[in-house]
């Protein structure tokens, strides 16, 4: 008896310890803000700017993420092939690559001398330091979110209803589309609202591979990064307007696939 | 006709099955669970491959080993409803039935018209718009049978049909199976873990034991000879036919077998077609009419006598009567009474002893 009380005591520090490790950065950033500040920097064309760059960047990344990633992650929730163990890894490495890292290595391959590059640019196209390398640089670090999301969505459809769809005429194709897609939904979701998150978050592998140009590739957290550089408050105000913003994106995709699944 | 011979490993487990089947009739597949009932389903239906073997529909060869020959599962002309029905819980009934339909790109036309159609043959059209999550075991069981038909499978496959039920809707809801899988012009193949299912449905029974078919034969030829104790044990029952001609007081009801009377107790309509089902043990026998209490008695020869292991101290008695019966007694019985194949004797039945199916 007496050892559990214990136990259940130090369980409780380690949980209000982690939660304060959570709710202390947030609270500091909100305390910090008045409100009326929040809404004035809102306006301010360097704010405007980088907030809207970051809309459009996650949200070409996280769509090209997800319309490239469905075919592997049906490959990878699928029957083992030679290679299959490979592919997993690959797909995971983003995750824990330093994200400069990943930047070196987009750099490396879409550089004027680059794998890639050494072809785009005798076509007259150049990626590094452009919007497209912005969406790259998230596309890479957030895919795995997406693609092992959609993996476990997959694999947790009920076998019964792919056998039950066999039986009906249905094909391989067919029954992903009627009935393995529609009964993933919340997973699939699930795993886009994550993908949006760290690629509306992308800072080592952007900086590194597209630079900081206000307007071209100078998303939210590169300004607030170098705003932390010149003017405090400026620092502070954008991250508190990138929390809110994030927290409010959280709440609704999380309760959005509730709501779907019926 | 249907012809299968069927060879799987799985694990430390053999199936070595075959077996055919003709158009019209109902061929039950009966055993205990882990016989391998099921297993011989999904080759069937190709949702499974065995290691060796044939499945051929008429000239249609679906799977040969030897040929290195396996119709892809959609492809055969097969129907199958499982045993938790694996209905699609994002479509409403009608999408469920409409699948197969769909499935083959058929014209929207046609999908509606052959959907409803079968919709209305199940009886369920004023379903079509609910979700399977909002309907009850017995209606289910029907949107898998229909789902099942739109694709007018050559073959109807149907995994314990009625396991997922409660016990009060499972007796109305096996009355009215039975009567539609009658009607059906296809191959119909029932699994099911009940001796009783499997007298009620079967035109033909396979009794499935160790993954090997252990007999297979007309459901009178099953009941009068078991050939392994294992049948005896499963089938030997005495299963009879008839309709309720007239009542008696007592709420006792008189069966016509088409084979003699039976006076069974229990609430029965008259006309009412019925299946009476008596355990061998419920049946005494005596070498003098009996006076007691009994409401049926049947005289006649003993046919043949076969001891009834596994511990070989009873004996199953057949009995030429009207209607003929199996008497299961023990050995101290035979004993006391001398019975020996060919002694006259008088079988007598209590009216609560039969089981009434309709």
């Amino acid at each position: 008896m007496l050892a559990d009380r214990w136990s259940a005591r130090l369980a409780g520090l380690a949980a209000a310890l982690f939660l304060a490790l959570l709710v202390l950065p947030v609270a500091s950033l909100l305390l910090r803000v008045p409100p009326g500040v929040l809404l004035e920097r809102l306006r301010s064309p360097v704010v405007t700017q980088a907030l809207w760059l970051s809309l459009l960047t996650s949200l070409a990344s996280s769509l090209a993420v997800i319309v490239l990633g469905l075919p592997v992650a049906y490959l990878l929730a699928g029957r083992a092939f030679p290679g299959k163990r490979v592919l997993e890894t690959l797909v995971d490495l983003p995750m824990v690559l330093p994200p400069t890292v990943a930047g070196v290595g987009l750099l490396l391959a879409f550089g004027r001398m680059g794998l890639v590059g050494r072809v785009l640019t005798p076509l007259g196209m150049t990626i590094p330091f452009t919007t497209a390398a912005v969406i790259l640089a998230q596309a890479f670090v957030a895919g795995p979110f997406f693609v092992n999301a959609a993996r476990a969505g997959f694999e947790a459809v009920e076998p019964q209803y792919l056998r039950a769809a066999a039986t009906l005429r249905s094909s391989a194709g067919y029954t992903f589309l009627r009935v393995v897609l529609p009964l993933s939904v919340p997973a699939l979701l699930a795993g886009a609202a994550m993908t949006w998150a760290r690629a509306l978050g992308e800072f080592g592998a952007t900086i590194t591979f597209a630079g900081n140009l206000p307007g071209v590739t100078q998303t939210m957290p590169l300004a607030v990064y170098i705003a932390l550089q010149s003017d405090l408050e400026a620092a502070v105000a954008l991250s508190a307007i990138l929390l809110v913003f994030s927290f409010a994106l959280l709440l609704v995709l999380r309760h959005l696939p509730s709501v779907t699944a019926r | 006709m249907l012809s299968a011979d069927l060879h799987k490993r799985l694990g430390a487990f053999h199936l070595d099955a075959s077996f055919s089947a003709e158009p019209g009739e109902t061929l039950v597949l009966v055993g205990e669970s882990g016989a391998g009932k099921s297993t011989i389903l999904n080759l069937l239906a190709g949702l499974m491959d065995p290691d060796r073997g044939r499945v051929a529909l008429d000239d249609t060869v679906l799977y040969d080993s030897e040929r290195r020959l396996s119709t892809p599962a959609h492809l055969r002309p097969v129907g199958f409803v499982f045993q938790e029905y694996a209905l699609f819980p994002h479509l409403s009934v009608f999408e469920n039935v409409a699948f197969g339909l769909r499935a083959q790109r058929l014209p929207d036309a046609a999908v509606v018209r052959s959907a409803r159609a079968v919709l209305d043959q199940v009886g369920i059209a004023d379903l079509a718009a609910r979700r399977p999550q909002e309907l009850s075991g017995g209606q289910r069981q029907r949107v898998a049978l229909a789902r099942a038909l739109t694709v007018e499978p050559r073959v109807l496959l149907l995994d314990e049909p009625l396991a997922a039920l409660d016990l009060q809707t499972r007796a109305q809801v096996r009355a009215e199976l039975r009567r539609r899988l009658a009607d059906l012009p296809c191959i119909t193949i029932l699994v099911t873990h009940s001796p009783h299912e499997a007298l009620l449905f079967g035109d033909r029974i396979a009794v499935v034991d160790g993954g090997r078919i252990v007999q297979l034969g007309p459901r009178d030829e099953l009941l009068r000879h078991p050939r392994t104790d294992y049948v005896a044990q499963l089938m030997g029952l005495n299963f009879l036919q008839g309709r309720v001609v007239s009542k008696e007081a007592g709420g006792l009801a008189v069966v016509e077998t088409g084979n003699g009377l039976m006076r069974v107790a229990g609430p029965l309509d008259e006309e009412r077609e019925v299946f009476l089902v008596i355990d061998p043990r419920e049946i005494t026998l005596h070498l003098t009419p009996p006076s007691g209490s009994a409401q049926n008695v049947f005289s006649g020869p003993i046919v043949e006598m076969v001891p009834e292991p596994p511990f070989g101290d009873r004996v199953r008695v057949v009995l030429g009567t009207t209607p003929p019966v199996v008497a299961e007694v023990t050995a101290r019985a035979v004993d006391d009474l001398g019975l020996r194949e060919g002694s006259h004797v008088h079988a007598s039945v209590k009216a609560t002893a039969p089981r009434t199916f309709r």
